[in-house]
């Protein structure tokens, strides 16, 4: 980009060449400049490294510690008091399991429903399609907490109430997903899948075995959202149970922070599941972030 | 999008596409429209209704009321009418800061991390953008721990000699103390004589509850980062052919971010803004893990009051109302933001002689 600059001014008018001349003295206030963003920069990410931090290190104080030293990052005494108790004395293993089983079949039925439809919508010329498409934008832009009460009342009207089946299957599929996938499959060239029907493939077949794994892209972004999403959804549970057996990581974690497990503060114990909760999402980030980085563009352009 | 093309080939190797369009959407449909459809009407008859939570809503002991529900809380003159008012209150000082607070912090780090030359631009983006990935519920415990009265922010404070407050236990609204601190203890009685939905004059003006504010941080530090991958996106998609172009005229940097940058990041710059208005208007799990409407009701938001008034106060035809009126507040500001992405069609076309072509993959 320099050198661009450089030449073009060669050609230009005296003034400008003054300009040029002066940001010859560029280099001493750029470096001031750069130390000045790295320090902007190292300042802000330690606000926002500093309380998680401040969480792991907390989680292996004992309460005393914790209460006192609520900033220290390296506990006076390492306990393992909060882990112990999370998992041999508490309901947090159920709670981590039914969060699990959620996530793995939301995901997996997201995967498949979501590029099922979104392929037919994409690709499939059939009556109704620009119906159904209008409706799911429609649906798109229902806010999600204004459904509280109406999916605890269909919930209940189908007496599936406080099972598995209320949890996983409302979240099986997603609007957003749908779009997202629907737009996937009309960016790649139709030209394979025609001629695996010519060659006289049926269309679940040129979808299965053809069109599904070239869309592995799309398919990871509906993986990192669907795992995500259910993973931290908290609203759905309040509403779709009851019973502490199948009460959710976000559900258990949060009646924890409202004091129904613990007498007193208990700080290291919630902040020991709050990270414990944080570490599968972590993971995943840290798994994809390439991806997540870049996706989003790709999946907020449209 | 060519009719003739369509007709001529769905006898060929098209044939039986309806069949199985509508076998592959089949499922979607039915998803959608059992738990997302058929729910909001019936509860829209059950915000009309006077069910009281026993038996099935549309059982014969359940009668119709018509608007009763709604007008109890916009012009009721009770209790629900001034829970309402007060949620809407606390929701909409909580909108008014965090929407402007985390476009600003967003675009402010995205122009910081989009630098070319920058190293470790990696680490700073994935310190900016982890918060957004964690469940608010996580988040919510570990900000009632960092808040509370002898918590590591108060302890910060103290450093700089200021005496932190009580932060989640602490009902004051904060504008309300920036006057007592001018010795403005009551507000005028034009002010405190008048009231709308249940709450005077002074009440609103209040400012977001000493609680609030440190939700509304929270807030910003949990979509900061999400956003910022926007911008940073949209950085990226400029051509640095207007930039230098300015550069050669002499613009200096602030100017180049002002009358160059910025403008171009109009379209951005809406979806960011409207996204934020619609999120910030449905606060709910932060509510629900950590104060539960509290300190006198100063964090109490209509989406948290909709779910207390059904589930936990049986009022399932007043809980319906509010979560309908919050939904009409939605969709308010959703079709503001169509009508100012309709905007963007006239200045992106304006653009486009200026942009690169698009290529696909190529828009590192």
């Amino acid at each position: 980009m320099n050198t661009t600059v450089r030449t073009r001014e060669r050609t230009v008018s005296p003034s400008r060449r003054l300009r040029a001349l002066s940001r010859e003295q560029l280099p001493n206030r750029q470096v001031a400049g750069r130390s000045l963003l790295y320090a902007i920069l190292i300042v802000l990410a330690a606000i926002y490294i500093a309380p998680f931090l401040i969480q792991v290190a907390t989680s292996f104080k004992t309460d005393g510690d914790a209460a006192s030293n609520p900033m220290s990052l390296l506990p006076q005494t390492w306990s393992t008091a909060a882990y112990e108790r999370l998992f041999l004395n508490s309901d947090f293993p159920v709670w981590f399991q039914n969060s699990a089983i959620v996530t793995v079949f939301v995901t997996l039925g997201r995967v498949f429903f979501n590029s099922l439809a979104g392929y037919a919508l994409a690709r499939l010329h059939f009556r109704g399609r620009n119906l159904i498409f209008a409706l799911l934008i429609a649906v798109m832009s229902v806010p999600g907490v204004v459904l509280l009460i109406p999916k605890f009342l269909v919930i209940n009207q189908l007496g599936i109430y406080d099972t598995y089946v209320a949890m996983i299957v409302p979240l099986l599929t997603d609007a957003a997903g749908v779009f997202i996938m629907k737009n996937f499959f009309e960016s790649i060239p139709a030209s394979v899948e025609e001629q695996a029907r010519i060659d006289g493939a049926g269309t679940f077949r040129v979808f299965w075995s053809i069109v599904l794994p070239m869309a592995r892209p799309a398919l990871v972004t509906i993986i990192i959202l669907s795992f995500q999403g259910s993973w931290n959804e908290l609203s759905h549970f309040i509403v779709a149970t009851q019973s502490p057996e199948l009460t959710t990581l976000t559900k258990g974690v949060a009646s924890l922070a409202s004091g129904q497990l613990s007498q007193g503060t208990q700080y290291p114990l919630k902040l020991a599941a709050a990270a414990i909760m944080t570490i599968p999402v972590a993971v995943m980030f840290f798994i994809f972030q390439k991806r997540i980085m870049n996706t989003t563009d790709g999946a907020v352009k449209e | 999008m060519s009719t003739p093309a369509r007709t001529s080939r769905r006898s060929g190797i098209r044939g039986g596409e309806t069949a199985s369009g509508w076998l592959f959407t089949a499922p979607m449909i039915i998803l959608l429209g059992l738990f997302l459809v058929i729910p909001v009407l019936m509860a829209l008859w059950v915000s009309f209704s006077d069910w009281n939570g026993r038996g099935s809503p549309f059982g014969g002991t359940v009668s119709f009321v018509g608007l009763d529900n709604y007008s109890a809380l916009v012009g009721g003159g009770g209790l629900a009418e001034q829970d309402f008012g007060t949620a809407l209150r606390n929701n909409a000082w909580y909108v008014l800061l965090v929407v402007p607070i985390q476009t600003m912090l967003s675009l402010l780090l995205a122009v910081l991390v989009n630098r070319q030359i920058l190293r470790g631009r990696g680490f700073f983006r994935t310190a900016f953008y982890f918060p957004s990935v964690t469940s608010s519920v996580a988040i919510t415990v570990l900000w009632l721990f960092l808040f509370s009265s002898s918590g590591a922010v108060n302890k910060l404070l103290a450093f700089i000699g200021v005496n932190g407050p009580n932060w989640f236990n602490d009902p004051s609204g904060v504008l309300h103390n920036l006057l007592a601190a001018f010795g403005v203890d009551t507000g005028p009685a034009a002010l405190t004589g008048n009231t709308f939905l249940g709450i005077s004059f002074w009440e609103w003006l209040a400012g977001p509850s000493v609680a609030m504010s440190a939700f509304i941080l929270m807030a910003v530090f949990t979509t900061s980062g999400t956003f910022m991958l926007l911008f940073i996106a949209a950085l990226q998609n400029l051509s640095g052919d207007v930039v230098e172009a300015a550069m050669m005229d002499g613009a200096n940097g602030w100017q180049r971010f002002w009358r160059v940058t910025l403008p171009q990041l109009r379209p951005t710059l809406f979806t960011v803004l409207t996204l934020g208005l619609i999120g910030a208007w449905q606060v709910f799990d932060q509510i629900y893990t950590g104060t539960q409407g509290g300190p006198g009701k100063t964090t109490l938001t209509p989406a948290y009051l909709s779910y207390q008034a059904a589930f936990t106060n049986q009022a399932w035809g007043q809980g319906a109302a509010i979560a309908f009126i919050l939904f009409v507040i939605i969709v308010v500001f959703t079709l503001f933001q169509r009508w100012l992405l309709a905007e963007r069609g006239v200045s992106a076309r304006r653009m486009r002689p200026y942009l690169p072509i698009p290529t696909s993959g190529g828009s590192k």
